[in-house]
């Protein structure tokens, strides 16, 4: 076995064998799963509580088919009773608020005084609800003034929906667009954590080394390379294989919990689509909801994304876990690693805000193109812009410059690595660093 | 060749600070070679060009006739002063991990581990992890491991720190045997009365120079200063010191005899011989001591430094 071998199979047992990485294996995907259950349960308990709000209608312009009660919100006319007496009562009573419509002159007056009094503030979809209610009383009113038949109108109200074709004639809907952006944002975040976790895994490793002083006997068999490079791939292993056992675990738990509970696994998904993306998936239910998101999954390129994951995945961990390295080198303990730290996390998470922000909006603006290519935030960025479809160029130049930067930051690193593990002390600035990178062998 | 290691002209700096300049030393194959200096002449620098740790920015080093390469590695086993194990690692693994690091294969690691820990009674410790162990038991662990791939070169910085005087010995014994069996010894320490008792050669490095280096008997013969420890019975010893200091110079004596006699040191002077002293000694009294004073690697040491600085 060759000694960069069994460097790497020393760092992968340490890493697998570690108490820490066994329960993060283990009890992370059940905290997970348990995690959104609870939420889910949560909010189908919030949902279930009535809420019983109170009207004054001065203006005689509201009947009781305007408010008519839902699961969770009851209405009651509390007219007669007059406002100061009706906020009286609310004040004392398990009311959730009072709306008050006052007497007005004309119709925008009206419009401009609804008030509505509550303990707490009241909830934005409560309030959005009770605005449309109004407006919506009000538009019909002066429509009417206006001389127009409602039932005109109302006939009048047609849906569209565009169906999207690309070039290449495949169709294409909104529900892929949620799709993509579902794929690219998972596997960018992904990337994020593992280069977090794992980078500094590798950092906390070269630490160790350091300060128990074993680093001396290594390097006096090996080279600090074999060593450094042995430990982003070992450490990298066992990251993989944590990713690997949470992805079993996690289907078992979703088969098993499905079965037993009868949850309907699609349904639990698609209600955090947003609105208009279920509109779509609704009007497909002849097909089956299910059957119509395998389709458009099968519809994406899911072996180049696969492939290309593989490749942005490990080129920007192995950049960034050299980084990381070089850090670990450098000091002698965790304390110190704060000032080299930032710098390195900062391009980490501007790539997933840049990632967020722009590639959801416009996948192809040159805010994403550009941050897709720059090569400390391409693997995140670009991981993001590939379900939509980059052409080859753009990706081969992405690629490229990934390469380029890597074997350059890991000569650099390697430099930093090499000078650093033997150096005990005093806490080095970026100075030494840079002196550090003209000491020859 | 005679030599096992050929270090010319050696000069390594960092950045503006020279750490050696232009060293050269030659260690003959089977000897302890005592590799001496204050802290921070530049031994452990030295030390990491031989173990190829770090590159000499001049100069040149052979091993056993070939210039150092990669695979010289196999061949040299490293003590370094500042110890250090893979503390929750077990000792079994830690010890099969490092005797392949340097080339071993398993089976052969395993067999020749199976050895060191039975001669060294510490077999019930195989699955323990080292942060389980005191930190002598460590030590000993740390020294097989040194040894264990048969290296040519061993090279042990301060072997003996961390061992109670019993441990030390046994270790002073297998470094012996190691000897004996044909591998050649750097050696690095303070402790002088161990460079005294094993090394046969010695280099003395100081702030980045070689100021020294021979056979140790060698340099004690230069460094001597014909100077006598002496002692006889006389009945008068006021006239003994005064005459005594009239011919030579005459010293407060620094040792004890257990008869009540006359003491002093006594240094000859230029073109004197012991045979003068000794003969002059015997026309005043019976003389129950006269031993030359021989400097000891201590003395050497301090003078050289002292007289580098």
């Amino acid at each position: 076995m060759s000694k960069l071998q069994l460097i790497i199979q020393r760092e992968f047992i340490a890493k697998v064998r570690n108490k820490s990485f066994i329960i993060m294996t283990f009890l992370s995907p059940m905290i997970m799963v348990g995690m959104g259950a609870l939420v889910y349960f949560l909010m189908q308990k919030n949902d279930e509580k009535v809420k019983k709000i109170v009207y004054v209608d001065q203006s005689g312009l509201f009947s009781k088919e305007d408010f008519i009660n839902t699961k969770t919100i009851h209405y009651s006319d509390y007219t007669t009773l007059g406002i100061e007496e009706t906020k009286k009562k609310v004040e004392e009573g398990n009311y959730y608020g009072a709306l008050y419509i006052p007497k007005q002159d004309s119709l925008e007056l009206l419009a401009a005084s609804v008030e509505f009094y509550s303990k707490d503030s009241p909830g934005m979809s409560i309030m959005n609800s009770l605005e449309n209610k109004i407006e919506g009383k009000i538009r019909n009113k002066k429509l009417t003034d206006f001389g127009i038949d409602l039932n005109k109108i109302e006939s009048s109200k047609i849906r569209t929906d565009i169906k999207m074709y690309n070039f290449s004639g495949e169709e294409s809907s909104k529900l892929i667009n949620g799709l993509k952006i579902g794929v690219g944002a998972i596997a960018g975040y992904l990337l994020m954590m593992f280069v977090m976790i794992y980078g500094t895994s590798v950092m906390r490793s070269v630490i160790e080394e350091k300060t128990s002083r074993i680093i001396e006997v290594i390097v006096s068999s090996v080279k600090p390379f074999q060593l450094m490079l042995g430990k982003i791939i070992g450490n990298a292993s066992a990251g993989l294989l944590q990713f690997f056992i949470w992805g079993i675990i996690l289907f078992v738990i979703v088969t098993v919990a499905s079965s037993i509970f009868g949850v309907d696994v699609v349904e639990m998904q698609s209600s955090r689509v947003p609105a208009e993306q279920l509109e779509v998936a609704k009007q497909a239910t002849s097909g089956g909801k299910g059957q119509l998101i395998v389709q458009e999954i099968l519809r994406l390129p899911l072996l180049k994304l696969f492939l290309l994951f593989i490749f942005y995945f490990l080129g920007g961990y192995m950049l960034y876990s050299s980084f990381f390295a070089a850090v670990g080198a450098a000091v002698d303990n965790e304390t110190d690693t704060q000032q080299f730290m930032l710098p390195i996390m900062l391009p980490l998470i501007l790539a997933v805000y840049v990632g967020f922000a722009t590639v959801i909006n416009d996948p192809h603006g040159p805010i994403s193109v550009a941050f897709s290519y720059i090569p400390l935030t391409s693997p995140i960025v670009m991981l993001m812009r590939v379900p939509f479809g980059v052409s080859w160029y753009e990706l081969l130049i992405s690629m490229m410059l990934l390469i380029i930067t890597f074997v350059f930051v890991v000569w650099l690193a390697a430099k930093i690595y090499r000078v650093g593990i033997l150096m005990y002390g005093k806490k080095p600035t970026y100075k030494d660093l840079y002196k550090w990178l003209k000491y020859k062998g | 060749m005679n030599n096992l290691l050929e270090v010319n002209n050696v000069v390594k700096k960092y950045g503006d600070f020279i750490a050696l300049n232009d060293v050269s030393i030659h260690i003959p194959k089977g000897c302890v070679f005592g590799l001496l200096g204050p802290n921070g002449a530049g031994k452990t620098t030295l030390i990491r060009i031989i173990n190829q740790i770090t590159m000499p920015d001049s100069g040149s080093v052979f091993l056993d006739g070939e210039p150092l390469a990669p695979n010289h590695v196999e061949q040299i086993g490293y003590l370094p002063e500042e110890r250090g194990l893979y503390k929750s690692m077990k000792v079994g693994e830690q010890a099969l991990y490092l005797a392949q690091l340097k080339g071993l294969s398993k089976a052969e690691a395993k067999k020749r581990l199976k050895y060191w820990f039975d001669k060294f009674d510490i077999s019930a410790w195989w699955g323990k992890k080292i942060e389980e162990l005191s930190k002598g038991m460590a030590q000993k662990v740390q020294f097989i491991v040194t040894v264990l791939h048969k290296p040519k070169l061993l090279i042990f910085d301060e072997p003996f720190s961390g061992f109670d005087p019993i441990n030390a010995q046994l270790i002073a014994k297998e470094i012996l045997q190691l000897r004996e069996e044909g591998a050649t010894i750097i050696f690095s320490t303070h402790r002088m009365e161990s460079v005294e008792e094993m090394c046969d050669e010695i280099a003395l490095i100081n702030k980045s120079n070689k100021i020294l280096d021979g056979k140790l008997d060698d340099i004690k013969r230069e460094y001597r200063t014909n100077t006598f420890q002496i002692g006889l019975s006389t009945s008068n010893t006021l006239d003994l010191d005064a005459i005594l200091k009239e011919n030579f110079e005459v010293t407060k004596p620094n040792f004890k005899l257990l008869s009540n006699s006359f003491m002093a040191n006594v240094t000859l002077k230029k073109g004197d011989t012991a045979n003068d002293l000794l003969s002059f000694l015997t026309n005043h009294g019976e003389v129950n001591h006269f031993v030359e004073v021989i400097p000891t690697a201590n003395d050497i040491f301090i003078e050289a430094v002292n007289k580098n600085s």
